[in-house]
């Protein structure tokens, strides 16, 4: 009984004492500690700088004829370059928003109403849809078609049918000439 | 029985057993230890997948001293491995095999389980701990099958990553840190390699606990009833380490076919293509043993929905002992459960054939049928038979109904065979 009489005088509240406050730090100071060793082994995991240092494509779009697509990598993904027809911009563009799955206005995909520059990469589960060959599956819209779980794109990249939740993604991209562009 | 012999050896032996007290707790769990006398041959798979395991420990390290882990040389070292390298071909046959004979035996032991109600109480903890060695094999074999870098491993790789992009906000930046890039690349295989030849051993330390929890209370057995005394057990040795031994000559003899007649039989000819970044195969299938799963993730138009659901499917299994309302443990007293139990059976099995075939027509149709049956087993079937069936009654012994069915005449012969020993 003194012993507890004893600590209640040094602590503030009744029932607590001196070494529920050593405790209580010391394990915050213990958790802190861990944390911090754990963190780098996580971060070490993250892209290395070498791997970031790649990040950005440079071509020129001159040698692309009308109506025809190309295939460049950007990050170890394939960027689909399109040199669209006048029939498929107007096709993109008079789409009904209210019809698509992840609504996005044609002029909000493309910087030149010809050429649409997108991510390669099914937004389902990564694979990389079929239309960039000639005699390739474009799908019913004429854009892409993946084969691995039937996502089909319209020619805007937009998502139309299939299990895929989002349009095919819009890289980050500028033109650095008339038809030059630096990707990333 | 089994007394050490004086002698030498014998005398080395106590002195270190005095000290570490190793060889006599060996003695006691795998020599003397009390085993229901009525265990079937179903009771085989766990030893058997055991066993498994050290052949894929030991195929997988010696593979691991001639494979290059970088995605600019894996596939070529995998040939080199099935063309240059002495006997290269058979270690990488077994091992591969391995994985899949791995899996049909676990998968048989999970059946079992459910049938025979081997994961009532008190083995709640038992069933849990092989729930989590199934997980961590489903992680190894996935890792496992990305290191030949063909295109199969890559478009899996892909595809299985990409699963965790359905996470809202924070999934694609989850994805990038998994890969340490933008893409599956050689970051990836990299950390694979040490995830795989990690994983095995923390199997290898799970599987303790299964049998240190597995002995605490002893096997279950085909009439689910308590051991309650020596005549109804056998020791474990001779009775079945030679029961298990004949099992595992039978087993030998498909895995041996397998290896040596079929060794591409359950694979994929896709992964023979090296990795290509820059094209998806036409028709991407996981293998074998992870269809139902793969099918029931198809078969959700939603893709998180479709991530949660098949996550969900192995992670059900966890709270099966209390799903399962009945306290009665084997089917064989259950008029009910014992039909339904084999509708789970044919449902994943739809679900593998589904898994196998490409999305369309009938195929969905039962994908779909089979997903939503495998979580009404569970959810819905599982808590209302265990409170509507009427269980037949129970025997008042192992002893009385081994032997009742051998004839009334041994019945007097209770606890006879121990004499033997």
């Amino acid at each position: 009984m003194a012993d507890l009489v004893q600590h209640n005088i040094t602590g503030g509240h009744p029932g607590e004492t001196r070494r529920d406050f050593l405790i209580l730090t010391a394990t915050a100071i213990g958790a802190v500690g861990v944390a911090a060793t754990i963190w780098p082994f996580i971060d070490s995991l993250n892209p290395a700088r070498d791997t970031l240092a790649l990040s950005t494509t440079e071509l020129d779009l001159a040698p692309v004829q009308l109506g025809q697509r190309l295939t460049v990598a950007w990050r170890g993904k394939p960027i689909f370059i399109d040199h669209r027809t006048p029939e498929e911009i107007k096709a993109a563009e008079d789409v009904n928003l209210s019809d698509l799955r992840d609504p996005q206005p044609d002029s909000a995909r493309v910087k030149k109403t010809e050429w649409l520059v997108i991510i390669g990469v099914c937004t389902h589960l990564g694979c990389i849809p079929l239309g960039q060959k000639t005699g390739d599956d474009r799908g019913p819209y004429g854009g892409w078609f993946c084969p691995c779980h039937g996502s089909i794109y319209d020619t805007s990249g937009r998502i139309r049918q299939g299990p895929a939740p989002a349009n095919l993604v819009v890289p980050p991209y500028e033109f650095t000439g008339d038809t030059t562009i630096k990707i990333g | 029985m089994a007394q050490t012999r004086p002698g030498a050896g014998g005398r080395i032996i106590k002195w270190i057993d005095y000290r570490l007290p190793f060889v006599g707790m060996l003695q006691h769990e795998l020599y003397e230890y009390p085993t229901p006398r009525n265990l079937s041959y179903w009771w085989n798979f766990g030893s058997l997948s055991g066993i498994m395991l050290v052949v894929m420990i030991v195929t997988g390290v010696f593979l691991a001293m001639q494979y290059t882990p970088h995605a600019d040389y894996a596939f070529d070292s995998v040939e080199r491995i099935m063309r240059d390298v002495d006997y290269g071909w058979m270690l990488r046959y077994a091992h591969m095999n391995g994985a899949s004979m791995f899996f049909a035996l676990v998968y048989i032991h999970l059946f079992r389980g459910l049938y025979y109600g081997s994961y009532k109480q008190p083995r709640e903890l038992l069933w849990i701990l092989g729930v989590i060695i199934l997980i961590l094999m489903i992680m190894t074999a996935f890792m496992g099958y990305v290191l030949p870098w063909g295109q199969m491993s890559y478009w899996a790789a892909t595809v299985i990553t990409n699963l965790f992009s359905a996470i809202p906000v924070i999934g694609q930046g989850i994805v990038t840190f998994l890969w340490g890039g933008f893409t599956v690349g050689n970051p990836t295989l990299n950390r694979f390699y040490a995830l795989h030849y990690l994983l095995p051993f923390i199997i290898l330390a799970v599987v303790l606990l299964h049998l240190i929890a597995l002995h605490r209370f002893g096997s279950n057995n085909p009439l689910g009833i308590d051991m309650r005394g020596p005549q109804d057990t056998l020791p474990f040795h001779p009775y079945f380490t030679i029961k298990d031994l004949f099992g595992l000559a039978v087993f030998l003899l498909i895995y041996s076919y397998f290896i040596f007649y079929a060794p591409n039989f359950l694979g994929n000819a896709d992964n023979y293509i090296p990795a290509n970044p820059m094209q998806t195969p036409n028709h991407i299938v996981p293998e074998w043993y992870l269809l139902p799963y793969y099918a029931i993730l198809r078969s959700v138009p939603n893709k998180l929905l479709g991530v949660i659901l098949a996550f969900g499917s192995i992670f059900l299994l966890f709270i099966v002992p209390w799903l399962d309302t009945s306290p009665v443990r084997s089917a064989r007293f259950r008029p009910v459960y014992k039909w339904v139990f084999w509708l789970l059976v044919i449902d994943v099995a739809a679900l593998g054939w589904v898994g196998a075939n490409p999305p369309e027509g009938l195929v969905v149709t039962v994908g779909q049928i089979a997903t939503l049956y495998y979580f009404v087993h569970f959810l819905i079937l599982f808590p209302l038979i265990g409170k509507l069936e009427r269980p037949r009654p129970l025997p008042a012994s192992i002893a009385t109904a081994v032997l009742q069915s051998g004839g009334e005449a041994r019945l007097r012969g209770t606890g006879a065979p121990m004499a033997k020993s």
